[in-house]
């Protein structure tokens, strides 16, 4: 899926990088609050779903290249987040849906998870 | 490269807003150097991290990354207020971090964890009431 149809599936519109959600193939989906569990386990190229909107999920975005970031409930990040992520070149969805919703969706879609503890096992 | 490559970036306590930046710098010379994306990505965290903790606990201090043919050499030193138990620091999930950190989305005890997970050799030295320094060390072959 693109981050365009990503978009689509969970009502998602976009803060900046409009431009490039349709060309951004997105196999995999992280939802989490906690930067550093971040960087601990989200895999290369997948994206991140979040309910925190400060600076640092763009800063974290950056330093894992993640395609794109999604804010749940409504949460709309300060126009300095918005300003790094587009300097970035990193594209910014925002759905008023909550994280649980969109989780449950994105993987119904077909989003995989990061890592599958059932396959693994 | 023919010539060692040095970077250094002092990071100032507390500022939420420009932490990440030296780190970022660090990446960027490490993709522009060529280097594959595992390697950039680890030293990112590492990097990135140890900026964190900088910012949060170490009261600012200075990032440095020393680039050579074989490896990438990440420090972190501070004059902070040091480390009482090294060991428990490093244990996933043991954090002394405040609200304004967890805030942010950090804070949550991953810092060290996340650092040494990634590094081929991780070293640090600390005393209490004098400062902390991290010293991390990426070889080129192990990761590519």
């Amino acid at each position: 899926m693109t981050l365009e149809d990503i978009a689509r599936v969970v009502g998602a519109t976009s803060l900046c990088g409009e431009d490039k959600l349709a060309a951004i193939e997105v196999p995999k989906a992280y939802s989490c609050d906690l930067m550093s569990d971040v960087l601990a386990f989200c895999s290369p190229g997948a994206m991140l779903i979040t309910g925190l909107t400060n600076i640092q999920i763009v800063r974290t975005a950056q330093m894992l290249d993640i395609p794109g970031v999604m804010f749940v409930r409504g949460k709309r990040p300060q126009e300095d987040t918005i300003t790094l992520a587009s300097d970035s070149g990193i594209p910014l969805i925002i759905t008023q849906m909550s994280m649980f919703q969109v989780c449950g969706m994105l993987y119904a879609a077909g989003i995989k998870p990061c890592f599958d503890v059932r396959r693994e096992n | 490269m023919s010539e060692p490559i040095h970077i250094e970036h002092d990071v100032a306590a507390d500022d939420y807003q420009l932490a990440g930046a030296a780190s970022n710098n660090v990446k960027e010379t490490l993709k522009m150097l060529g280097l594959s994306s595992s390697i950039c990505r680890r030293a990112a965290i590492i990097t990135y991290e140890a900026e964190m903790n900088l910012v949060i606990h170490g009261g600012g201090g200075r990032i440095a990354a020393n680039i050579d043919q074989e490896s990438v050499e990440i420090m972190a030193v501070d004059r902070g207020p040091g480390i009482p138990n090294v060991e428990l620091a490093i244990q996933e999930g043991f954090t002394t971090a405040g609200d304004r950190a967890r805030e942010m989305g950090f804070g949550a005890g991953m810092g060290l964890p996340n650092i040494k997970r990634n590094a081929d050799i991780f070293e640090i030295d600390t005393e209490v009431g004098a400062g902390t320094t991290v010293r991390t060390v990426i070889y080129f072959q192990h990761g590519q």
